[in-house]
């Protein structure tokens, strides 16, 4: 119980902020507990899937089938892939962090899980169609020509930033978290 | 749309798992909880911090700060409240068009758009959670630095 309100604490306290913000400013606080009700909706439809998939691919995928797709000298095919699966993810970004350390644990190369992630946050296809539909071609093509180089220049030199060491910690992290 | 394809695939999946082997299906669905329920305080506040932020941010406000004639300075704004915000991405884009509509201008919403989903201020605990300190604030900064670039070369295509 004490280790669960512990864990709980930043979210109790800052419920309980909104709760006096309500108090205080009635139209602001409904309208603010409105759209998170709205987020809890939104997080409901996307993120029980994203668990389920990781779940099984956790307990079916052998490590090597991973190491070998997009664990380090898998090259162009693992970042062609990496970047295939952010884009065909659906879901707020928050989502593609537990499917990282998933892909850590599998052996995935840092740079490939990096691409991912930018993959994820801004390629995703169905948000492509909702892009042209609401910016325009121009606006939306422009974007995606420029984010896709973008991606994996990013993470690059993310990468390049991190050493070896630090890599290592972020992976042993990654299996503890689990 | 997509989130049902997801819930589709994943139950037809959970159901193979199963036929094929009861006790790794069982093992799937208890990592996948126990993953979930890990990260489950983080969502928590996000969600609360998300419906706080909207509620005083809205498409008239944010048009009135980012007008086309704004120049550099209501792009870096764009990027700022891009950044702090966490738009599902189903609502950020008629979001934009609204924006555009009320005024703003295309490469300051290159900007917004760009950052809205690429840097998550909010979302940084989290990300922290399983990157660590240092990787999560270098790739949100690179990220918020090249929406910028993304929104230079808007400027350019889109008139």
């Amino acid at each position: 119980m004490k280790k669960l309100l512990k864990r709980y604490r930043v979210f109790l306290i800052v419920l309980v902020a909104m709760i006096i913000l309500t108090i205080v400013n009635q139209q602001l606080g409904i309208k603010a507990l409105l759209i998170t009700g709205n987020s809890v909706k939104e997080m409901l439809l996307v993120i029980p899937p994203i668990f389920l998939l990781l779940g099984l691919l956790d307990v079916w995928v052998p490590r090597e089938t991973m190491i070998k797709y997009m664990g380090e000298g898998s090259g162009l095919k693992g970042v062609l892939l990496a970047i295939f699966i952010g884009s065909a993810a659906a879901g707020p970004l928050y989502g593609a962090f537990p499917v990282a350390a998933v892909f850590m644990k599998k052996g995935v190369k840092f740079m490939n899980i990096l691409i991912f992630i930018g993959a994820w946050s801004t390629t995703k296809i169905p948000m492509f169609l909702f892009e042209m539909a609401a910016l325009g071609n121009k606006f939306a093509i422009s974007r995606l020509l420029i984010d896709i180089p973008g991606i994996i220049i990013l993470a690059f030199i993310l990468s390049k930033m991190v050493s070896k060491k630090e890599v290592e910690a972020i992976y042993e992290n990654a299996k503890s978290i689990e | 749309m997509d989130s049902y394809i997801f819930y589709g695939l994943a139950i037809v999946l959970l159901i193979l798992s199963f036929v094929k082997d009861k006790k790794k299906t069982k093992m799937a669905l208890k990592k996948a909880w126990k993953a979930f329920e890990n990260i489950l305080p983080e969502f928590l506040v996000v969600i609360l911090l998300v419906g706080f932020l909207l509620a005083i941010l809205n498409p008239e406000t944010i048009s009135k700060i980012i007008g086309a004639e704004s120049g550099w300075f209501g792009v870096i704004l764009a990027g700022i409240i891009g950044s702090v915000t966490l738009i599902p991405g189903f609502v950020a884009f008629p979001t934009a068009a609204i924006l555009l509509e009320n005024g703003a201008g295309y490469m300051q919403i290159a900007a917004f758009v760009s950052t809205l989903m690429m840097v998550g201020i909010i979302t940084i605990p989290v990300e922290i959670k399983y990157f660590g300190k240092k990787i999560s604030i270098l790739r949100n900064v690179l990220a918020f630095f090249f929406s910028f670039l993304v929104a230079a070369i808007i400027g350019m295509v889109v008139m």
